[in-house]
């Protein structure tokens, strides 16, 4: 297993400020200040309330696994990497986010574990958050 | 008004290639066609409702064209492999309005021999979810797989009775794409894809395509054979509710009691179930959320031959299914309907033929369990059912 590929990022008017912040390494997520839910993925509208009132706020980048899957083969940029972990992370805010788990064993991951966001450039402006158990 | 009784299947065709390479797609929504139509006792120049997915080009607009129809009525629902359920839904709700009298349903793809892939314009979720290496629909069923092992305790071994039961199925299907008795080990000890799917967990890829016709009561009766009557339909859309998924449970919660207070009949009435087949986990956490067993104990329903026609508590998919015989275009959702028509006319092979079906219920999911997927389930019955 060699390191994942950084590929970057479809970047839209609507997600360009939390890819921005990537790039500083903050993870950022909004929150509906009409009805006050944390909204994932990046959006204008709050898609619980369809109110334009959305505020943003940095993540703790703390969560634990909600799910996985160790990818064993792919025709993709990815080929080189297997095997390699792709997850749900259920963050402490409440959303579940997809993304990798690294700087581990593939076969150590297991649902429940804790897990703390690590960045990776993706030289074109931004940074892939990924995720590695706590403590490693 | 419910669609209940307002239209019937009347004609159905799958298509027997499995390798198709000197067949354009087009070429094979024609076969398709003339195939169901001859099979219903009608012609292309009776139909005036034309269904089909995304695929075909421009949709409906490439396939009038090409096939040379004018239709008074068409639709282009789009949820992957759900889609044609949801066309025959939605064919059976335009004959209740008095749109059409003759709705034609058709299916085609090569992912064998060489139709380009489908390339679906990006949506506000592509930067978040394509930079993770996922490149297969197996990836990301995985992801509900190993949740619903997590929650349930559900086990490699139960999901792999799903593929066993349809195997004993498609050993009788001359056409079917696997026609080998498969046994457990076996199906745990073939590759791992993506944990928890093994090889064998996943449906097969195959060439070839189906069709569907579906009139009026009045159209039926002239006709004057077997038709299956639409007696319910149930359709939903599941998503990743603003970051709030729950892989353990299918759009199937909301489309199945919708598609039985419709018909007005319960799961106990089912005496057969085209249920898809994608990989073995849609078919398990479907029949929990259609309520053929409680959510969480799908993997005991599907021992000791639970799912095996005819005598088991829920015969399914007796054609071997996507798992084995068919998932034409990646989408196996006509072939759950043609083979519910089967049972209910009497026509499936007799080693899996269920005696006396009197209700059918087909069930399609399409996209993905691992983040947004269409459920549709239809109810179908016997003419006086």
């Amino acid at each position: 297993m060699s390191s994942l590929p950084n590929p970057a990022p479809m970047v839209t008017s609507s997600s360009q400020a939390f890819w921005n912040a990537t790039a500083e390494g903050r993870f950022t997520l909004q929150r509906c200040t009409s009805c006050d839910v944390v909204v994932w993925f990046p959006r204008k509208h709050c898609p619980d309330c369809w109110t334009e009132t959305l505020s943003v706020f940095d993540a703790s980048g703390r969560g634990t696994v909600y799910s996985f899957t160790i990818i064993r083969k792919v025709a993709n940029d990815y080929k080189a990497a297997t095997p390699f972990v792709v997850a749900y992370v259920e963050l402490s805010e409440g959303p579940r986010v997809m993304t990798n788990i690294v700087d581990c064993d593939p076969e150590s991951v297991t649902v429940g574990m804790p897990v703390e966001m690590v960045f990776h450039d993706t030289g074109e402006g931004n940074a892939l958050y990924r995720f590695r158990p706590v403590g490693n | 008004m419910t669609i209940r009784g307002a239209a019937f299947i009347a004609g159905i065709y799958e298509h027997p290639g499995r390798d198709l390479p000197n067949h354009t797609i087009w070429d094979i929504h024609t076969e398709v066609a003339i195939g169901a139509l001859a099979d219903a006792g009608l012609s292309m120049s009776d139909v005036d409702a034309l269904f089909c997915d995304g695929t075909a080009g421009f949709g409906v607009l490439t396939l009038c064209d090409h096939l040379g129809l004018r239709p008074t009525f068409v639709d282009n629902t789009e949820t992957g492999g759900s889609s044609y359920l949801a066309h025959v839904g939605h064919a059976a709700a335009a004959i209740a309005a008095g749109k059409c009298s003759v709705a034609l349903v058709t299916l085609a793809g090569k992912p064998r021999t060489g139709s380009p892939p489908v390339k679906w314009a990006a949506g506000p979720e592509t930067g978040f979810e394509t930079v993770w290496g996922t490149a297969s629909a197996a990836h990301s069923y995985a992801l509900a797989a190993q949740r619903h092992m997590y929650e349930f305790g559900t086990t490699s071994e139960q999901l792999a009775e799903i593929k066993v039961a349809a195997s004993i199925h498609a050993q009788y299907n001359p056409n079917a794409f696997l026609q080998k008795v498969v046994t457990v080990d076996e199906v745990v000890n073939s590759p791992m894809v993506s944990d928890p799917l093994h090889r064998l967990d996943c449906c097969v890829v195959t060439d070839g395509g189906g069709a569907l016709v579906i009139v009026s009561p009045e159209i039926a009766k002239k006709l004057g054979k077997t038709n299956a009557k639409i007696l319910g339909h149930g359709e939903a859309v599941k998503h990743t509710s603003n970051g709030r998924i729950d892989l353990t449970y299918t759009g199937a919660v909301w489309s199945g009691p919708r598609a039985f207070a419709e018909a007005g009949v319960t799961v106990k009435d089912v005496g057969y179930a085209s249920i898809y087949d994608s990989f073995t986990i849609t078919v398990l956490q479907t029949i929990e959320d259609l309520g053929f067993c409680e959510k969480g104990k799908g993997g005991e329903f599907v021992l000791d031959g639970g799912l095996v026609a005819p005598f088991g508590k829920l015969p399914f998919n007796t054609d071997g299914g996507g798992l084995c015989n068919n998932h034409p275009s990646n989408r196996g959702g006509i072939t759950k309907v043609i083979e519910a028509v089967r049972q209910l006319r009497g026509e499936a092979h007799p080693a899996v033929q269920v005696p006396n079906v009197q209700i059918a219920l087909a069930h399609g999911t399409g996209g993905s369990l691992g983040s947004r997927h269409g459920s549709v389930t239809l109810l179908l019955g016997q003419e006086d059912a």
